[in-house]
């Protein structure tokens, strides 16, 4: 049968046309298709690659930011303590020496007033004594001519003062 | 695939003639020597392809027009002077081809290698497959290494395909490259081929991949880059197969000659697939658009009710057809590289 005896004549051309395409396909074309796709492929891998390394990396700078601010963040957390620290010292120091000064100050107002009072009170009792004596003075030379009362009077004046 | 309503219209013209499914549809899948496009008033218009015949060494060709309805061609060998008749009989032994009719009225067929329907069809799908290929190849070379576009696309998903699922499962890493060109070709050959064959309109709906010697010519291809390149251990396989008895090696060569017949069988095989799937698919189309024209016959209007049918049945097979052109495609491609693969492989060291 016809249908299933091939041709010699298309036997012939198909070989022909077959092997004209076959060659054309792997002398031309497909060297040129599949060094493309290939390169491609592995530019394709490389990038893939850099874009995993180049993630790794970043990972790795915000690990490493992260102990940085954490460092930075303990840093002023100590420096913050330090310096609420030095300002309370410092308050307590100057507390100290103003309570220090203010003592001395009250101490030596006290020891002023002291000496004003003793001052004064020599003075007062100079002036006192002086007046007394000026007094004295005054009625004595006034007195003293009068003999016999000046004279009681003395006595009487002694008396007291002996009497005390 | 629709083609061959060419070849209905025909029949139907010629009306005192009964019509013949069966011959119809043989006359489609099989090879004629001129291209039927169709009949217009009675006139059978098509292109006359030329004939190519070799007779005791001397090639004859003339055109398929002077062998029209039984005409003869007339002439004379230039170096014993000798007339020659051409004919193409309508019956016996060589039907259809083109035979020298001897003074006796003997037919003797000379060496035919004549462009005919299929070998034209051929060569326009080859020119596309070239073409397609080359348009590819320079998107490549324009665009490098960037991702691909259109066609290119297209087609490098295919190549890829051939490549990454066929060539790469059946072959190993170190011998694919040597096979690859070989299989996108037979992949693409075949599929494309396959797609024109269901194409109805002129330049394409012939049926090659449906023809034996051309699904025979790609089974020797693979028959011959298998065992041209198969390497040792391959021959070893066949003439020494490894953990069988001795006693089926020697004295009888058992073993050995099944694995030979092995060899031959294979790509027999192959070809046999291919022509057969393509055909029966080309034959099934054809069976439903010509059971409107037998039914027409009987009454019109049952020939109105069966294109409806029939119609809508070789839309469903035509579409199956798109699925068994790439099928078989894949089929032929995955099996010659398994082939090579069996042919290539190195054997674990015992």
């Amino acid at each position: 049968m016809e249908l299933i005896s091939p041709d010699f004549g298309f036997i012939f051309w198909m070989t022909l046309a077959f092997g004209i395409v076959f060659f054309f396909i792997a002398k031309f074309a497909f060297p040129v298709i599949n060094k493309m796709l290939k390169q491609r492929e592995e530019k394709i891998t490389e990038a893939l690659e850099k874009a995993e390394r180049t993630h790794e990396e970043m990972e790795k700078l915000q690990a490493h930011n992260e102990i940085l601010l954490q460092q930075a963040r303990e840093e002023r957390e100590r420096m913050l303590n330090e310096a609420r620290q030095s300002s309370e010292k410092i308050i307590e120091d100057a507390k100290a020496k103003a309570k220090v000064e203010a003592d001395r100050m009250v101490e030596s107002a006290k020891e002023s007033i002291e000496n004003e009072y003793k001052a004064a009170m020599t003075e007062i009792k100079n002036g006192i004594a002086n007046i007394s004596i000026k007094v004295a003075e005054k009625i004595l030379q006034q007195e003293l001519s009068k003999d016999n009362a000046q004279m009681d009077y003395i006595d009487k004046i002694i008396k007291d003062a002996e009497n005390q | 695939m629709l083609f061959s309503t060419q070849n209905f219209v025909v029949a139907e013209n010629k009306s005192d003639e009964e019509f013949k499914a069966g011959e119809v549809i043989i006359e489609h899948v099989l090879d004629s020597y001129d291209w039927h496009l169709f009949t217009w008033k009675g006139h059978h218009v098509g292109i006359n392809l030329p004939i190519i015949v070799i007779n005791e060494g001397r090639i004859y060709s003339f055109s398929t027009k002077r062998l029209h309805d039984s005409a003869t061609y007339v002439t004379t060998d230039k170096k014993t002077g000798e007339t020659i008749t051409f004919t193409i009989p309508h019956e016996g032994q060589y039907k259809g081809k083109v035979v020298i009719l001897g003074a006796d009225g003997s037919q003797k067929r000379p060496l035919d290698i004549s462009i005919t329907k299929n070998v034209m069809a051929l060569f326009i799908s080859c020119t596309l497959i070239i073409v397609l290929f080359y348009l590819v190849m320079k998107a490549y070379q324009k665009r490098g290494e960037k991702a691909p576009k259109g066609l290119q696309s297209l087609i490098e998903w295919l190549i890829v395909y051939v490549r990454d699922d066929i060539a790469r499962k059946a072959i190993s890493e170190k011998c694919v490259d040597r096979y690859l060109p070989y299989l996108v070709t037979v992949f693409f050959f075949i599929f494309i081929n396959n797609l024109l064959g269901l194409i109805p309109i002129f330049p394409f709906g012939a049926n090659i991949t449906g023809n034996i010697a051309v699904t025979a010519v790609l089974a020797l291809f693979t028959f011959f880059i298998t065992n041209l390149l198969g390497n040792k251990e391959y021959y070893k396989d066949i003439f020494n197969t490894p953990g069988v008895p001795w006693f089926l090696k020697f004295p009888l060569p058992l073993m050995p000659i099944i694995e030979t017949v092995g060899c031959f069988t294979k790509p027999f095989v192959l070809a046999v697939r291919l022509f057969a799937n393509i055909t029966a698919g080309h034959i099934v189309v054809l069976g439903f658009i010509s059971s409107i024209f037998i039914v027409a016959k009987i009454s019109m209007a049952g020939g109105v009710g069966m294109s409806v049918f029939s119609l809508i049945l070789a839309i469903f097979v035509d579409v199956i057809e798109i699925l068994v052109a790439y099928i078989q495609a894949y089929v032929f491609t995955l099996l010659s590289a398994l082939y090579f693969g069996m042919a290539s492989k190195e054997h674990h060291k015992e």
